[in-house]
């Protein structure tokens, strides 16, 4: 994907501007907001950058994953382990340099989260390998094991934190890193989408063989779909590590893969905008029905069922919420409810 | 004797996929509503009788139960069909495996405000509470009398199965709606009545093992399906996918793997049978006794 150096400017200026504009917020709302929905707009940031990167390998390439939390858990534990063991070896290298102590928590998560994306990488290398022979269901079988494998290995190695996790790990996560992430995200699927390597993806998903005849390397996509989602995956457990402040791996079930699948099927598999809204949307909506606790998950497979009855595609297909989009759909049921014919 | 437990699940698993070609993740926890069947007609039909510490019941009893649960957990595969899949017959294979997940997080969730999220203490066979385990003894090797009883289930049901697909009218009518539904259609089969058939058949089969594993074990809860269903459902991978005699077999050597394991390195059981899952899908995806598919463009 290359960028003319004015669309790289702009990109620049804007996510500089946003950056800004979230460090503000961040330090404004926190105070009114009060800790409780401060947390909840860190945790929807969160579960933004989960399902924007699922639906690269579920909604663009037409693979199915069920293991998106094995991936974050890689990346929990990845970023952990820096900042918990080499907070002191990294301390001295920006001694060594003389960065200045301001700058030293930043540097020291960013390096985290590149660990964490690197290493939830390879593991998506690792998944997607498999999905050269396996196909549809049997390759969701295959995700489903991988993450359910991994998070057991982490369950059962002492030497990884054992069955009760990881704790006392700083709470480095902030208003300002969730947006730059989802940020990051949201832009690298608008580019993948518009470019070479998108279209490539968007042909397997929808004829494989086809996709072959006419010369792309299918294979390659795929495992390039699984390895940039892991990534972000990857990224996204390292934020949600250093925003909970410990790693409790039961956390990171296959109910929670689950969950990131109800986001992008809810979005419209293959809508980056649709995701946005559906992690957002669903993240608030068991907090305002927190009277009904009990009936969340309840009401989350319900939701799932009738959804795929009703409306397969999701709540805007693969179309991307824009404001042309909405004033197209707006026109259309205003004359639909006007009955007028064309 | 849990890879008899396994094998009846996974019977479930194999039978739905080979007709509908659909995973019905559905599946584990229709097993557990039938474990709460038997627990719950038990306890309204004055089945159980405090002997000691416990409460038992006959081995007549626990044949009752058995039979009231695997009629309930057909009746609910039947409704599952119908609601939920039924509408889904000509959608991608893809939308149907996201309801049937759908389905079973509603029965989990479900259950657990229905049954409560507590364990259930379920009551024991006749007699085995007190000998704590070893009844029949042959050379050396020593058998809990429930297990024998669950093997015994287990054999005599899968028999019958066996003899109903290989050797009755409808069974051939299944058979022809696995291997092509259109065709069979066009020969005079209604392939929906095969599909709730096929849902009844697995789901009853579902409903025994719930039992079963309620009378070994002792307690039920309502999470008991999640991982005895990803476990069933790998027998049934393991053994060949939409085969009646691989779901069988795979489902033997998943509960002999498993208690080997769990005999020596028990933190590695669930870590074992995935890696073995993820095995069996990158060397012989087919299974055991599958055969091999033939993609067609």
């Amino acid at each position: 994907m290359r960028l003319r150096a004015g669309s790289a400017v702009r990109l620049v200026v804007w996510t500089a501007v946003l950056a800004a504009a979230a460090m503000a917020a961040g330090a404004l709302i926190k105070g009114p907001l009060g800790g409780y929905y401060f947390r909840l707009l860190i945790l929807s940031g969160i579960a933004v950058v989960a399902a924007v990167s699922l639906n690269i390998i579920n909604g663009f390439s037409g693979q199915f994953s069920l293991g998106h939390a094995g991936f974050m858990l890689v990346g929990a534990y990845a970023s952990a382990g820096i900042t918990l063991f080499a907070h002191h070896s990294i301390n001295r290298a920006f001694d060594a340099v003389g960065l200045p102590a301001g700058a030293r928590t930043p540097v020291e998560f960013a390096i985290a989260m590149i660990a964490a994306a690197a290493a939830a990488g390879a593991v998506g290398l690792v998944v997607g390998l498999p999905s050269l022979r396996l196909r549809g269901d049997y390759l969701a079988i295959a995700t489903l094991g991988f993450g359910e494998g991994i998070r057991s290995i982490f369950v059962t190695v002492d030497a990884l934190g054992g069955a009760s996790g990881l704790h006392d790990i700083p709470e480095y996560t902030t208003l300002t890193w969730v947006v730059l992430a989802a940020i990051g995200v949201v832009m690298m699927s608008r580019n993948l989408a518009l470019s070479t390597h998108g279209r490539a993806l968007f042909a397997i998903r929808e004829d494989e063989t086809a996709a072959q005849a006419v010369g792309i390397n299918t294979f390659k996509y795929k495992v390039l779909a699984f390895v940039i989602a892991a990534a972000w995956a990857g990224i996204a457990g390292a934020l949600l590590a250093h925003s909970d402040k410990n790693i409790d791996p039961r956390s990171y079930s296959f109910m929670k893969s689950i969950e990131i699948v109800v986001m992008v099927v809810l979005g419209g598999m293959g809508s980056v905008t649709g995701a946005v809204i559906a992690a957002i949307g669903l993240t608030w909506l068991p907090e305002l029905l927190r009277a009904a606790a009990v009936y969340r998950m309840v009401f989350y497979s319900a939701l799932l069922i009738v959804m795929m009855i009703v409306r397969r595609q999701g709540l805007f297909g693969r179309a991307e919420l824009s404001i042309r989009w909405m004033a197209e759909t707006l026109r259309r049921m205003t004359s639909r409810a006007l009955g007028e014919r064309r | 004797m849990l890879g008899s437990i396994y094998a009846l699940i996974a019977l479930g698993y194999s039978m739905v996929y080979g007709v509908l070609r659909l995973i019905n993740f559905a599946h584990g926890d229709v097993y557990m509503v039938g474990a709460f069947i038997g627990f719950y007609s038990s306890r309204w039909l004055r089945l159980t009788y405090t002997n000691g510490q416990v409460n038992e019941i006959t081995p007549a009893g626990m044949l009752l139960i058995i039979a009231i649960a695997m009629l309930g957990a057909a009746l609910l595969g039947v409704l599952i069909e119908r609601i939920a899949y039924r509408p889904l017959r000509r959608a991608p294979r893809l939308a149907a495996l996201i309801t049937a997940i759908g389905v079973s997080m509603l029965l989990e969730y479900g259950g657990q405000i229905v049954f409560g999220t507590t364990k259930k203490d379920y009551p024991w066979l006749a007699g085995t509470a007190q000998l704590t385990g070893t009844v029949q003894s042959f050379g050396g090797i020593s058998i809990d009398k429930v297990d024998v009883m669950i093997l015994i289930v287990a054999a005599v049901l899968v028999t019958a199965l066996h003899l109903f697909v290989q050797h009755t009218k409808p069974g051939r009518a299944m058979r022809a709606v696995s291997f092509d539904m259109e065709t069979a259609s066009l020969m005079g089969i209604n392939p929906d009545s095969i599909i709730s058939l096929t849902f009844i058949i697995g789901s009853a089969f579902a409903g025994a093992a719930g039992v079963l594993v309620g009378m070994r074990n002792h307690y039920v809860e309502p999470l008991m399906g999640l991982t005895a269903g990803i476990k069933a459902f790998v027998a049934a991978v393991v053994g060949g996918i939409g085969s009646i005699p691989g779901a069988a077999l795979g489902g033997l050597a998943i509960g002999l793997c498993e208690e080997a394991v769990r005999a020596f390195y028990p933190q590695i059981t669930d870590a074992m049978v995935f890696g073995l899952l993820i095995l069996i899908l990158l060397v012989k995806p087919t299974g055991i006794l599958g055969g091999g598919t033939v993609e067609k463009v």
